[in-house]
């Protein structure tokens, strides 16, 4: 998915030349390098300085630049928070934030380096809107979107490589999910790059006899409330999926758009309330914590005793 | 440039109004800072009566010159100034802290006509304001931004991230201006977290450091003057005193956050010889 950044910045950046990139000595990780070898003028890397880069980009944004800043999501959003919430969200101006390397997959560097409650935090913050691509199509989509979008924007990209679940020319807007396969048994929710063991645990679920309705939502904010309470009133039951923590993130939205509507019940997979440890791949860290496509099935099967 | 008596007489009388405004807000209020709006009264003054190209009926000009009040908290003088450069009336400072009224305890640019940068929690000027001075250079614009830090906020280390940048990106269109007045709300910089020595300090991250006596107009203007002309980020390290004109505010830091009651409002406009324009 990062390449799949690098390109998209790339080919926007061209299209647009408002946009300005910029980086904390990380971009031939995060892959902004090649944005800044096609646009070295409209490039800035600001050294090992996340909160002096959000606040750099603020500048430019009062100015009607379209800055994209670029680090890990375990460094930008918890040491550069202060700067996100003072002078990006209530500023209301259009910095964009590219969390790279979120969620656990930094899984080699250990739990210092992953970001499990970015989006609780994130969603909780008035003036921000949310997104969490499920691929590299999806990003690639949502990329130029961001860039138009009027005022602060946080996308969080992984470091895995995802399997691409999406074909080009998908039809994307902000604030809108999608409904990916149709079912009437329960519905499996999910945010981000746990699209494809969402999909796996719904054909498991579907040889059990489950019907399962799959709905992908790339924006946590604005919430798609009604595609939520369109999929509680027709299965009655929803499982959430997401390599977040099961506080304050898709769980949580869901939860709260449901709670003031139609009660419905809702089972989490998601992480633990809890640090995790240093793996030595994306999908054993995966599987520890608790987001195998059977601990989905398993979800689904509690789920549908308590409707 | 030199500049006539009159005219540094005439700044030093707006500075004096500036100061009185200040402290009949802050007692209507009941909230704000005196101590360190007083402490920069006279920098206000020189740059909002006679050094920075803004544009009162055109707030949001691109080419304006752009201001941050890194030291949120001298909101007060801040709003006496640009109420008095006409960019909203100066009956709204009357309304200030109320529930609908636009001016916020700290300045806030999405609802203060003239604010250029919402500040208040300390710090994020110079690294905001390198963002300001390096847009211009992309687009190839002439306006110049201007960073007013208190000396406590420069304890921070986000202030230290920001000031590696204008030497970085070649920022000569940068001036920073430190209020150091030496004191901060629970005490003496000097006994809380020293900073000296200060001006080696800022040389070595690059900066044309500039002393001046921050109450003289006259070295005020010389040293924003000669900022504009000088090709490197500058720093104007002006020596004040907290609470500078009432004498029973001076150097107190006590008076960092406390309202005047009533009399202490008229004792002080006595002092400071009531309103001069």
């Amino acid at each position: 998915m990062r390449e799949d950044l690098g390109r998209a910045l790339a080919e926007y950046g061209g299209r647009n030349e408002e946009v300005v990139v910029l980086d904390a000595d990380v971009s031939s990780s995060t892959k902004t390098c090649t944005f800044a070898e096609k646009y070295p003028d409209r490039f800035f890397n600001v050294g090992i300085a996340e909160p002096g880069m959000i606040n750099l980009a603020v500048g430019l944004a009062m100015n009607n630049k379209i800055p994209f800043v670029s680090s890990f999501a375990s460094i930008l959003c918890y040491r550069g928070l202060e700067q996100i919430r003072t002078c990006v969200a209530y500023n209301d101006v259009n910095v964009k934030i590219l969390s790279s390397y979120a969620g656990v997959s930094d899984y080699k560097d250990g739990p210092t380096h992953h970001a499990i409650f970015d989006l609780a935090i994130m969603r909780a913050m008035p003036n921000m809107t949310v997104l969490n691509p499920a691929d590299g199509v999806e990003l690639r989509e949502l990329l130029p979107l961001a860039a138009e979008w009027d005022g602060p924007v946080y996308m969080r990209i992984t470091r895995a490589d995802v399997p691409e679940v999406f074909s080009e020319g998908l039809d994307v807007k902000i604030g809108e999910g999608r409904v990916i396969e149709e079912g009437t048994d329960l519905t499996i929710i999910v945010s981000g790059i746990m699209l494809n063991r969402a999909l796996q645990a719904q054909k498991l679920l579907a040889k059990e006899g489950v019907s399962v309705r799959v709905v992908e939502l790339h924006t946590l904010k604005p919430l798609d409330k009604e595609l939520i309470i369109e999929s509680a009133e027709k299965t009655g039951a929803i499982v959430t999926v997401e390599e977040h923590t099961s506080i304050g993130g898709l769980y949580g939205a869901v939860s709260e758009a449901l709670a003031q509507s139609i009660p419905t019940p809702v089972v989490p997979v998601g992480i633990n309330d809890r640090y995790l440890l240093t793996a030595p791949d994306e999908e054993s860290i995966w599987d520890y914590c608790g987001l195998r496509p059977e601990d989905i099935l398993q979800s689904a099967e509690n789920v549908l005793k308590r409707k | 440039m030199a500049y006539s008596d009159t005219e540094i007489s005439k700044l030093e009388d707006i500075a004096r109004d500036l100061r009185i405004n200040t402290l009949e807000m802050i007692n209507r209020r009941g909230a704000g800072h005196p101590g360190g709006s007083l402490s920069c009264a006279e920098i206000i003054t020189t740059l909002y009566f006679k050094i920075m190209n803004i544009y009162p009926d055109k707030p949001e000009d691109p080419d304006r010159d752009r201001f941050i009040l890194s030291k949120g908290h001298a909101s007060a003088i801040l709003y006496a100034a640009l109420a008095r450069r006409g960019f909203f009336a100066g009956e709204d400072l009357k309304e200030w802290g109320k529930i609908d009224c636009h001016l916020q305890g700290h300045p806030e640019k999405n609802k203060t006509p003239g604010i250029d940068m919402t500040t208040g929690i300390l710090g994020h000027g110079v690294s905001v304001g390198a963002g300001l001075a390096l847009s211009a250079k992309l687009d190839n614009r002439d306006y110049q931004t201007y960073v007013l830090l208190g000396d406590g906020e420069i304890q921070g280390g986000i202030v230290w991230e920001g000031a590696l940048m204008p030497s970085r990106f070649k920022l000569n269109n940068l001036t920073l201006i430190l209020d150091y007045n030496g004191i901060q709300l629970d005490g003496f910089v000097n006994d809380i977290m020293p900073l000296e020595p200060l001006v080696e300090k800022w040389e070595s991250f690059n900066y044309k450091v500039i002393e001046v006596d921050g109450h003289n107009i006259e070295e005020l203007l010389n040293a924003f003057d000669l900022a504009k002309n000088i090709h490197q980020p500058v720093m104007i390290i002006a020596y004040t005193t907290k609470g500078k004109g009432v004498s029973f505010m001076e150097d107190r830091n006590e008076w960092h956050g406390m309202p005047p009651d009533e009399q202490q409002l008229q004792s002080a406009v006595k002092e400071l010889g009531g309103y001069k324009t």
